[in-house]
C-alpha cells in the first residue's frame, strides 16, 4: 500500500509539510517495498485551485492514504471521491508519522478548512 | 459621456463622488460596477426596480461518456476539474467559464449548463437611472455581471453616465473602464492614499484614458496626494473637504447634493469641470 505525505524537500529526513495543496513535493511511501518516491506538486505555484490539482497528483500516484496536518475542502472532496483516506499527522517526522499510521495511532482528519482561496485577488 | 470613478482601495470616496455627480446632473445614469459590495443603491433608494438573473456557462459531465483521458483536467488552468479513478468531478466555484474543457473533450462527455452567479437591478431615483450589479458570495469573478451592467447601460438615453468602479486595479476595474470616455481618480490625503492613487494612475495611463483627480477628505496644510499630482502634472478636478456635516449626511445614506446647497454647488461645479475635460478630450482625441 502506498502512503502520500506533503513534504518541503526531496529528503526523507525532512519534516512533514505544513499544508497540502501548496506543498512543493509529495512523498509516496510504499509499505511493502519500504521505498520512497518524491513527486513534484505542480499545483504549488497555481494561482487558484491548487487543492484540486494537488489531489489529482496524489490520486495519480496510486496512494491509498494521505497523511497531512491539514487539508482544504476541495482537496478533501477530490481525495474522498477517489476513496483516499486522510489522516492527521501529529509528529513533524516523516518516519514517525508513517510508523504511527501503520500502528493505527493516527486519527482521520475531520477538521477540513474552507481553503485559502483568492488571497491574491484576480 | 461615460465617466468612471476609481480608487486604489475601498472607502476613498468613489461612491460619494459618483452618486453625487449623478445626482448633480439631475438626468443621468448611475451604474454600480462594484459588484462585490454595491452600495450606491443605499443612497439612491431606487423605485420601480426590475431585477434580472445573471448566469454563466459551466460544464456538466456525463460520466457514462467520459473515457478518463484527463485532457480537460490537464487543460483547465484554474484546476476546476479532477478525474478520480472512475469519474470526472467539476468544481463549479473554481470554474471561470472559459469553455475550454468542452473543446478538448474527444468524446463530448461535457456539455454547458447555466449557473446563476448574481443579478442586476435597474430602478429610478428622481431623474437618475440606477443600475446595480450584485455578485453572489463565493463566485470566482464579477466580470460577467459588470459586462451585463455596461451592456444594459448602453440603452441609457441620458448624456451623463457615471460608473462606480470596484476598488483597486484588477481585472474587474479594467473591464469597467475599458469603454469609458474619462476616469476620475479619488484620492485620500495620506502617504497610504498616494500609494493607492498611484495604482489607479498607472492603470489609466496603461489604458490611455484621459483622467483627473478628486482630492477627498482634504484638510488645511500638507496633502501628499496633491503633491503627487503637482509633481506629475496631473489635473486636479476638485477638492472635497474633510467635513463632519458631509460625513454625517453620507453615514445616514443621504445624497449630499439633494440635502445641502453647499454640496450641490460643489458637485455641480465638479461635474461642469469634468464635462469640459471630456469635451476637450473628444475634441483633441476624437
Amino acid at each position: 500500500m502506498k502512503i502520500a505525505m506533503p513534504v518541503g524537500k526531496k529528503d526523507i529526513a525532512t519534516n512533514v509539510g505544513t499544508s497540502f495543496g501548496r506543498s512543493p513535493y509529495f512523498l509516496v511511501y510504499d509499505t511493502e517495498t519500504k521505498e520512497s518516491e518524491f513527486i513534484e506538486n505542480n499545483a504549488a505555484m497555481s494561482s487558484g485551485g491548487a487543492g484540486v490539482k494537488a489531489a489529482q497528483t496524489v490520486i495519480d500516484s496510486d496512494a491509498a492514504v494521505l497523511l497531512t496536518p491539514q487539508c482544504g475542502e476541495n482537496a478533501a472532496n477530490t481525495l474522498k471521491s477517489a476513496n483516499i483516506e486522510i489522516y492527521k499527522t501529529t509528529s513533524k517526522s516523516i518516519m514517525e508519522s508513517i510508523d504511527a499510521y501503520i500502528a493505527g495511532e493516527l486519527q482521520t482528519l475531520d477538521e477540513i478548512h474552507d481553503g485559502f482561496h483568492d488571497h491574491g485577488g484576480h | 459621456m461615460k465617466i468612471a470613478v476609481l480608487s486604489g482601495k475601498g472607502g476613498t470616496g468613489k461612491t460619494l463622488v459618483s452618486v453625487n455627480l449623478a445626482a448633480a446632473a439631475k438626468n443621468s445614469t448611475y451604474i454600480d460596477c462594484d459588484v462585490e459590495e454595491p452600495n450606491g443603491h443605499l443612497f439612491f433608494k431606487p423605485t420601480d426596480v426590475v431585477e434580472e438573473d445573471v448566469t454563466v456557462k459551466i460544464p456538466e459531465v456525463d460520466n457514462e461518456l467520459c473515457n478518463g483521458c484527463k485532457k480537460c483536467v490537464e487543460f483547465c488552468r484554474f484546476n476546476a476539474l479532477a478525474y478520480t479513478r472512475d469519474k470526472l468531478i467539476v468544481f463549479d466555484d473554481i470554474c471561470h467559464s472559459c469553455g475550454g474543457c468542452m473543446m478538448v473533450c474527444p468524446v463530448d462527455a461535457l456539455t454547458e449548463i447555466d449557473k446563476s452567479i448574481g443579478k442586476v437591478q435597474m430602478g429610478k431615483s428622481e431623474g437618475v437611472h440606477v443600475y446595480t450589479g450584485i455578485l453572489n458570495p463565493g463566485q470566482p469573478s464579477g466580470i460577467p455581471i459588470i459586462q451585463r451592467l455596461l451592456e444594459e447601460g448602453k440603452s441609457a438615453e441620458e448624456d451623463v453616465i457615471l460608473i462606480d468602479s470596484p476598488p483597486g486595479s484588477a481585472c474587474t476595474v479594467m473591464e469597467t473602464i475599458k469603454d469609458t470616455d474619462y476616469c476620475i481618480l479619488v484620492a485620500e490625503p495620506t502617504v497610504f492614499g498616494v500609494h493607492n492613487l498611484n495604482m489607479v494612475y498607472e492603470l489609466v495611463k496603461l489604458f490611455n484614458k484621459p483622467f483627473g483627480v478628486v482630492l477627498n477628505k482634504s484638510l488645511e496644510g500638507e496633502n501628499p496626494a496633491e503633491q503627487f499630482c503637482i509633481e506629475r502634472n496631473i489635473n486636479i478636478l476638485g477638492k472635497i473637504p474633510f467635513d463632519n456635516h458631509l460625513g454625517t449626511l453620507n453615514s445616514n445614506a443621504e445624497i449630499a447634493v439633494r440635502k445641502s446647497e453647499k454640496y450641490k454647488e460643489l458637485f455641480t461645479t465638479l461635474l461642469d469641470t469634468v464635462k469640459k475635460e471630456v469635451h476637450h478630450e473628444t475634441t483633441i482625441n476624437p
